[in-house]
């Protein structure tokens, strides 16, 4: 007991062009959010893409972001001893005691200036996150004042392209190298010797110690007995539980994709609303062909609905098309876990766009909500004598 | 065949618009007994009644006083919802525009009326063949409405009229848009659909050669019945 959904789907086919303002204000809306939404989700794909599971990070208890986190010398020597953690070939234990510091950096362009994460990294820091590759150059030296960019970064600041310097403080600091680190946060930072870091940004302690520690249940008792210590105040994770947690900067991007979501959808609401009366005023007669025919108001009620989805997820659609050059785009904001700049890609997932045509769906099917009862409702005879 | 059982009669049927201050009589207290099988051509001036007795006949429009029995039904009595499935399997309507659905193929305007039946569609595809082979177009099953001539439209319309077999058509002017030639295979087709179909047929027109296809033709003029005249045997022949 349906109309056909041909009949509908064919008529949003042949007469879209007489909607086409209505289905582009959609496609606005959607792109919009969806562009907002995949910017979230770029932030939280690229953190959440950092961690390796046979890594843990540790990190004071409390602390939000690395660069905020004190891990003394002490406890750095006695966390890298764990049993629990895997040793090379030589007997040394995979470990890299870190400290991360932020420097404020000048924008290429005069655009004003920005944190921007500097990490220092022990010789087993590169073996413990082989997603990030030199690119170009060399690595540093430990013990000279180098350094290593990523190559999302370098562009992106004056002196950090590779064999140029730029100065952080009183230093100068030369870069040799540049690496790939696709998709992780690594690619908001730039690398260089841990005890160099020290020394020049004056820090006594570290900030994490990255351990290899593949099984998890070695994991769960090294957790175990450096969270069991009161003293010791630690917190040490899985790193990709880890970096899942920063992705606070996602939310309030989210947050702005959902309020426009919100709001701009009334007014396409109001878009559908008037593409769906003037639609159900030039085939009201056809609605009398088709109740005398037997057609009972609810199914060409049903059958409006469906087709005012119909249009409005055309333009969902055409939303998406819009959007999907940002994909991959590569884009900064500051991060609210660290407060530095984080280079990060917009990202369409299956997942948004699913979500996009649901959107857009729903929007045609409550704008098309009063044209079609009215249309719906009116007498037989009235309806097939309009003209 | 006019002493059978009457399929539709009409006692004291009266319509009357009111816009206003101004009443407009357009049915006055007519009596009508129509015998199954019958092809009834009604005839008068513009604004005499035709169509809203047309319309009240098919439950699409109600009377504001009288009954209209069709078979035995009160059709007045039935509600909204009753009345549609009534005239889904009781009513075939053809309308002078035709009034198929722009968007749709021959075949997918036959077949709508019998998507509301809860036919297997294989039956629905027999059913709509049959129709159109009734009509002479199920080589034009495919096409759009605009891409049929208008007497090949208006031949897929009584398709769609007859494809749920319903005991009566109703046609309201069906030739008024076409041209002679047209009109005269429309009015054979309606004459084969009540001589060997039985169809009892009630037709408007303003054509005379149409009107002489029927076996009745009934004169209305502002609202009343004024007379009745019987066509000659073997009327419809064009001469
Ligand atoms: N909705 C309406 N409101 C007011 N008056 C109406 C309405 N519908 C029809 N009428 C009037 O009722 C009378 C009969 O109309 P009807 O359509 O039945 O005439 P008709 O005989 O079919 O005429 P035509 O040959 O021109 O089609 C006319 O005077 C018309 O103006
Ligand atoms: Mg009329």
């Amino acid at each position: 007991m349906t109309l056909p959904f041909s009949y509908n789907a064919r008529n949003v086919v042949v007469r879209w062009r007489s909607s086409a303002a209505t289905v582009l204000i959609i496609a606005l809306v959607v792109a919009v959010c969806l562009i907002l939404q995949a910017m979230a989700q770029g932030i939280v794909s690229s953190t959440s893409a950092t961690g390796d599971p046979a890594n843990v990070i540790i990190v004071r208890k409390g602390s939000t972001a690395e660069s905020s986190s004190i891990v003394t010398r002490t406890q750095a020597r006695r966390i890298q001893f764990l049993p629990q953690v895997q040793r090379d070939e030589r007997g040394d234990p995979i470990s890299s005691a870190e400290v991360v510091v932020l420097a404020n950096l000048r924008r290429r362009g005069g655009a004003g200036e920005a944190n921007v994460s500097l990490r220092g990294i022990s010789p087993a820091g590169r073996a413990l996150r082989p997603q990030v590759r030199l690119a170009e150059g060399r690595w540093f030296v430990p013990g000279k004042r180098e350094v290593v960019v990523s190559r999302r970064l370098a562009p992106r600041f004056e002196g950090l392209g590779l064999n140029e310097r730029f100065k952080s403080g009183a230093h100068s600091l030369a870069v040799v190298g540049i690496f790939d680190a696709v998709g992780t946060a690594f690619e908001s930072e730039i690398w260089l010797d841990a005890n160099e870091a020290r020394s020049l940004f004056d820090r006594e302690q570290f900030s994490s110690v990255i351990v290899r520690v593949p099984s998890p249940a070695d994991q769960q008792a090294m957790k175990k007995s450096l969270e069991s210590d009161k003293q010791l105040r630690l917190l040490a994770l899985p790193e990709p539980e880890y970096y899942a947690k920063l992705t606070k900067s996602a939310g309030p991007i989210r947050f702005l994709g959902y309020f426009l979501a919100a709001t701009l959808s009334v007014g396409a609401v109001f878009a559908a609303m008037n593409a769906m009366y003037a639609i159900v005023g030039r085939r009201t007669r056809e609605v009398g062909t088709l109740r005398i025919l037997g057609y009972p108001r609810r199914i060409i009620m049903l059958g409006f609905l469906m087709e005012g989805g119909l249009l409005a997820l055309a333009g969902g659609a055409l939303g998406c098309a819009l959007a999907a050059p940002f994909n991959w785009v590569t884009t900064s904001t500051i991060s609210f876990d660290s407060f530095s700049e984080i280079v990060f890609k917009f990202h369409i997932t299956p997942w948004l766009i699913i979500q996009a045509l649901a959107f857009s769906f729903a929007i045609g099917v409550a704008g098309s909500f009063l044209p079609a009862l009215r249309v719906s409702r009116l007498p037989v005879i009235a309806a097939v004598k309009a003209v | 065949m006019a002493s059978s059982d009457p399929i539709i009669r009409l006692k004291e049927l009266t319509k009357i618009y009111q816009q206003g201050e101004i009443r407009v009589t357009a049915l006055d207290g007519i009596d009508l007994d129509i015998a199954a099988g019958e092809f009834v051509a009604l005839m008068g001036p513009s604004g005499s009644g035709k169509s809203t007795l047309l319309h009240i006949v098919a439950g699409i429009d109600r009377p504001t006083r009288g009954e209209c029995w069709v078979g035995d039904i009160e059709v007045s009595r039935l509600n909204e919802s009753q009345l549609a499935e009534w005239r889904n399997h009781t009513i075939g309507f053809i309308f002078q525009t035709f009034n198929l659905i722009p968007v749709l193929t021959a075949f997918e305007n036959v077949e709508l009326p019998l998507l509301l039946t809860g036919l297997a569609p294989r039956r629905r595809r027999e059913l709509v063949q049959t129709a159109l082979d009734i009509v002479g177009l199920s080589d034009r099953s495919r096409h759009l409405p605009r891409q049929m001539s208008g007497g090949q439209e208006q031949r897929v319309a009584i398709a769609r009229a007859i494809v749920t077999d319903p005991p009566i058509l109703v046609a309201d002017e069906p030739t008024g848009n076409l041209d002679a030639h047209s009109a005269a295979t429309v009015m054979e087709t309606l004459q084969t659909l009540n001589g060997s179909a039985g169809k009892t047929i009630v037709m408007v027109t303003h054509d005379p050669r149409a009107a002489s296809f029927g076996s009745r033709i009934i004169h209305l003029e502002k609202g009343e019945l004024i007379r009745e005249s019987a066509t000659p045997p073997g009327g419809g022949t064009p001469a």
